[in-house]
C-alpha cells in the first residue's frame, strides 16, 4: 500500500511538472519558463551561494518574529485561558484580529518604524500572534475538569496544577498553534520583503522581475514555497511523534 | 466576566478599548494614533467620494468573483477526492502542499502572468481560499456514517439522489465550515494582493494616504476593512452553527 | 418445516482479503416468521445480513428471496439499521418517507403512507420533529417505520434496539410480536440477546464463531400462542435459553 501511494505520488507529480514544462515550452506567456529552465536557475543560485545569502537575510524577521509572538503568545494564551477577566478584556482584540485583513498595517508600520527589520518582525509577529494565543487560550480553557478535579482531590497547589496537569494536557494543540503560527509567519515574511524593502528571497523576487530573468524568478519562488511546505510538514512529523495518541485540533484556521 | 452579578456580553470589551483610544488619541500621544472621533468623522467625509467607493466596490467585486471560484470549483473537487480513493491520492499532496504554502509568495507570478489588475486580485484570492473549502469538503464526506449510505443503497437509491440528498447534506456542515475559513483567508488575500498590485481598490487607497500621511484616512480605512471582516466572519459562523447542531447527533 | 421460504442462503462463503467471514452458510428463513441470528460477536451476523439486503457481494454461493437470486437490493427487502441511520437534517416524516421518495413516490402520496407508519409505530404528533429532538427509542420507531412503510416482503433488522433502553426495549419485542402476527412479513433479526431471541423468535439460529456456519435451529414452538406476558414464565422459554447459553459459553470462555 505504502508502494502504491509513492507510486500515484510520483504520478502527479510527473503531471504537474510536465504540464508546466510543456507549458513553458509552448510559449503561453513569455513570463512563463519552462519547468526545467526555473530549475537550471535554482541550482545556478544555490551554487553561487545567492540562495544562502538571500535565505540568512529572510530567516532574520522570520525567526526573531516566531520567537517573540511564540513567548508572547503562550504567555498571553494561558492567562486568558486561566483568568475569565483577563479573557473577557484580551481575547476580543485577537478575535478580530484572527479575522482581519492584518497585512493592511503594513503601510502604517512602515511610516511608524521606517523600512529596517523592526517594521519586519513586526509584521511577522501580527501575523503570528493571533492564531498562537487563541489556539493556547483554548488549549487551557478546555483542560478536561476531571482531571483538574482529581488533581485537586489529591490536594495540588495551584501552580501545581497549571505546571503538571493544565499544561501537559493543553501542549499538542498549543504545538499546533505554533505551527500555524510559524505558517503565518511565513506570509508576514515574504509579505514584507515584497513590499517594504526588498531584502533576501524578496530581493532575488522583485530584481530578477525587473531585469526579466524570469527563470530565476520562479526558481526564488519556489524556493521559498518548497522551504515553508517541507519545514511545517516538518513540524507537523514532531507533533504527531510527540504527542501521539493525544488529540489534536485547532480553534480555526 | 460577570460583573456586580450581570453577565457583560462576549465582545463587550472592545467598547472599553475604544475608550481607551479616544483617550490616548486625545492626549496626541503620537501621530499616528488619533483619536476615534476624529476617525470616525473623517469617515464621514470621506466614505462618499469617488475614491473610496472605488476602492470598495473594486475589493467587493474581486473578492466575490474570486471566492466564487473557490466555492465552485472547491466544494465539487473536495466530494469528490472523500469519495473516489484515486482522485484523493493524486490530488491530496498538492492541495496540503497549497493549504501551507505562503501564497504571497505567487502575487509577483500573477503580476507578470495577468498584469496589474483585478484579474490577478481575483486570482490570488480564489487562492487563498480555495484549498480548506477542498479539504473540509474532503472530510466533511469523508466522516459521512457508512449506514446512512447503506440506507441509500438498500432502498435503491439512484447515484445522483444519493449525491443530492444524501452526500451533499451529511457533510454540509464540514463544507459549511470550510467556507468560512475560506472567507476569512479570501479577505486577507484580497487586501495583500491590493496591497502588493498597488494601483487598484484598497491598494491605490493606501499609497494615496500614506504617501501624503493622511493618518486619520488611513485608519479609516482599516476600520471598515476590520469590521467587514469581522462581521462577515460572524455571520459565517452563526450559519455554521445552524446546521451543526445535527452534526453532533450522527451517531 | 411445510412453510415456504422467503429467503435462502445456499453456500454462501464471505472472505474480507484474509478474513474468512462465512463459510458455507446455508440457512432457510420461512414466510410470516421471525428468524433471529444468534452468535459470538465478530461471528458474521452482520455480514449475512447485508449479503441478503444486497449490500455486499458474496465471494460465492448465493441468496434467494422469492424465487429470485440477490443481487442488488431491491424492494422486497428493506434494512433496519442498529444505529437508525436517520437524516438529521430531515423531518420525522420525510425520514419515513425516504424509501418511498427515493423510489420516486409522489409527494403527497409518500407522506399519507408515512403518516399512517407514524401513527403505527406510537409517534402521531411528532411529524415535524427532527431526530436531534427524539429520543434514541423515538428514533428507532422512525427507522422502523421507514422500513415498514416501503412495504417489503423482509425485513432485515441489525440488533435494532440495542441502543435504547431496557424499558423501551422490552416494550418493542412486544411490539414486534404483534407485527410478526399481523404483518405477514418474513423478518430476519440479530440480536445478541439470548433471552429477546428467544421472546420474539419463531426460528432461532446459532452460528459459530468465525468462519460462521450454522450449529443448531431451535424452533420454540409451545409459548409461541401464549399472550405475551407469561412467555417469560414458560418452561419451555427458560429451558430454550438454559441450553442456547450452554451452548454458546464455550466460545465465550
Ligand atoms: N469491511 C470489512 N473488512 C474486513 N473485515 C471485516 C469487514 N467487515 C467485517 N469484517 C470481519 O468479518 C467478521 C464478521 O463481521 P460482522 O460485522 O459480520 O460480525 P457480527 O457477527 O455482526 O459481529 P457483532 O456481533 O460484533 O456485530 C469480523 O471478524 C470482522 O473482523
Ligand atoms: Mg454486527
Amino acid at each position: 500500500m505504502m508502494g502504491r501511494s509513492l507510486y500515484l505520488k510520483i504520478i502527479s507529480a510527473v503531471v504537474v511538472f510536465g504540464s508546466w514544462e510543456i507549458g513553458g515550452r509552448s510559449g503561453v506567456s513569455f513570463a512563463f519558463p519552462p519547468f526545467s529552465e526555473s530549475m537550471v536557475a535554482f541550482w545556478v543560485l544555490v551554487a553561487d551561494g545567492t540562495m544562502f545569502k538571500a535565505y540568512a537575510e529572510t530567516l532574520k524577521p522570520l525567526v526573531v518574529g516566531i520567537i517573540i509572538s511564540g513567548i508572547l503568545g503562550i504567555i498571553l494564551g494561558i492567562w486568558i485561558g486561566l483568568s475569565e477577566k483577563f479573557d473577557w478584556l484580551i481575547s476580543p482584540i485577537f478575535i478580530v484580529m484572527q479575522s482581519a485583513p492584518l497585512a493592511a498595517l503594513i503601510p502604517l508600520l512602515i511610516m511608524a518604524y521606517g523600512i529596517g527589520l523592526t517594521s519586519k518582525v513586526f509584521v511577522v509577529c501580527i501575523m503570528a500572534m493571533p492564531v498562537i494565543v487563541l489556539n493556547t487560550s483554548a488549549a487551557v480553557k478546555n483542560t478536561p475538569t476531571n482531571i483538574k478535579e482529581m488533581a485537586k482531590a489529591y490536594q495540588a497547589k495551584y501552580s501545581d496544577i497549571i505546571i503538571k496537569v493544565i499544561l501537559p494536557a493543553s501542549s499538542p494543540i498549543i504545538f499546533a498553534g505554533l505551527r500555524l503560527g510559524v505558517s503565518a509567519g511565513f506570509i508576514g515574511a515574504i509579505l514584507s520583503e515584497l513590499k517594504i524593502t526588498p531584502t533576501g528571497v524578496g530581493d532575488i523576487i522583485s530584481f530578477s522581475r525587473s531585469i526579466a530573468d524570469y527563470p530565476s524568478m520562479y526558481a526564488a519562488i519556489f524556493s521559498i514555497i518548497l522551504l515553508a511546505v517541507l519545514f511545517l510538514n516538518i513540524l507537523e512529523r514532531t507533533e504527531k511523534i510527540l504527542f501521539k495518541g493525544s488529540n489534536q485540533g485547532y480553534v480555526s484556521d | 466576566m460577570i460583573l456586580f452579578g450581570y453577565r457583560l456580553p462576549a465582545m463587550s470589551s472592545l467598547i472599553l478599548w475604544g475608550l481607551l483610544w479616544e483617550i490616548f488619541g486625545q492626549l496626541e500621544v503620537t501621530y499616528f494614533i488619533p483619536s476615534l472621533s476624529a476617525i470616525f468623522i473623517t469617515l464621514i467625509e470621506i466614505a462618499p467620494t469617488p475614491a473610496f467607493i472605488k476602492a470598495i466596490s473594486e475589493t467587493a467585486h474581486a473578492f466575490i468573483v474570486g471566492i466564487f471560484f473557490a466555492v465552485f470549483i472547491g466544494v465539487p473537487v473536495g466530494i469528490l477526492m472523500g469519495k473516489n480513493r484515486i482522485i484523493d491520492e493524486l490530488l491530496l499532496p498538492w492541495v496540503n502542499m497549497f493549504l501551507s504554502a505562503p501564497l504571497t509568495a505567487l502575487v509577483p507570478v500573477l503580476m507578470v502572468l495577468f498584469g496589474f489588475g483585478i484579474k490577478s486580485i481575483i486570482i490570488i484570492t480564489t487562492l487563498f481560499a480555495i484549498w480548506i473549502i477542498v479539504l473540509n469538503s474532503r472530510a466533511g464526506v469523508m466522516q459521512i456514517n457508512r449506514s446512512l449510505v447503506d440506507m441509500a443503497k438498500s432502498f435503491g437509491a439512484k447515484p445522483q439522489d444519493a449525491f443530492f440528498k444524501i452526500y451533499f447534506w451529511a457533510a454540509l456542515p464540514e463544507i459549511l465550515g470550510g467556507i468560512r475559513i475560506g472567507f476569512i483567508r479570501a479577505v486577507k488575500g484580497v487586501i495583500i494582493g491590493q496591497l502588493l498590485i498597488s494601483i487598484v481598490g484598497f491598494g491605490a487607497l493606501f499609497e494615496l494616504y500614506s504617501s501624503n500621511f493622511l493618518m486619520k484616512h488611513f485608519w479609516c480605512v482599516i476600520i471598515v476593512l476590520f469590521a467587514m471582516a469581522f462581521t462577515l466572519s460572524e455571520i459565517l459562523a452563526h450559519l455554521e452553527r445552524k446546521v451543526s447542531y445535527y452534526a453532533s447527533k450522527r451517531g | 418445516m411445510n412453510k415456504e421460504n422467503a429467503v435462502t442462503v445456499k453456500n454462501v462463503y464471505k472472505n474480507y482479503g484474509d478474513v474468512e467471514a462465512l463459510r458455507d452458510m446455508s440457512l432457510n428463513f420461512p414466510k410470516g416468521e421471525l428468524t433471529s441470528l444468534l452468535g459470538p460477536s465478530g461471528c458474521g451476523k452482520t455480514t449475512l445480513l447485508k449479503i441478503i439486503a444486497g449490500l455486499l457481494p458474496a465471494t460465492s454461493g448465493e441468496v434467494i428471496v422469492n424465487g429470485e437470486i440477490v443481487k442488488d437490493p431491491g424492494p422486497d427487502r428493506a434494512f433496519v439499521f442498529q444505529d437508525f441511520a436517520l437524516l438529521p437534517w430531515a423531518s420525522v416524516i420525510r425520514n419515513v418517507a425516504f424509501g418511498l421518495e427515493l423510489r420516486g413516490v409522489a409527494k403527497s402520496e409518500r407522506e399519507s403512507i408515512a403518516q399512517k407508519y407514524i401513527g403505527d409505530v406510537g409517534l402521531k404528533g411528532f411529524e415535524n420533529s427532527f431526530p436531534h429532538e427524539l429520543s434514541g427509542g423515538m428514533r428507532q420507531r422512525v427507522g422502523l417505520a421507514r422500513a415498514l412503510s416501503v412495504d417489503a416482503q423482509v425485513l432485515l433488522m441489525d440488533e435494532p434496539f440495542s441502543a435504547v433502553d431496557e424499558q423501551t426495549r422490552r416494550k418493542f419485542q412486544e411490539d414486534l410480536l404483534n407485527l410478526v402476527k399481523d404483518q405477514n412479513k418474513t423478518f430476519i433479526f440479530v440480536t445478541h440477546s439470548i433471552e429477546e431471541a428467544v421472546y420474539v423468535s419463531d426460528q432461532i439460529a446459532l452460528l459459530l464463531p468465525r468462519p460462521s456456519r450454522v450449529s443448531e435451529i431451535i424452533r420454540p414452538t409451545s409459548f409461541k400462542n401464549k399472550d405475551v406476558d407469561s412467555i417469560r414464565r414458560d418452561s419451555e422459554y427458560l429451558d430454550i435459553v438454559d441450553r442456547i447459553w450452554k451452548s454458546l459459553r464455550s466460545y465465550v470462555e
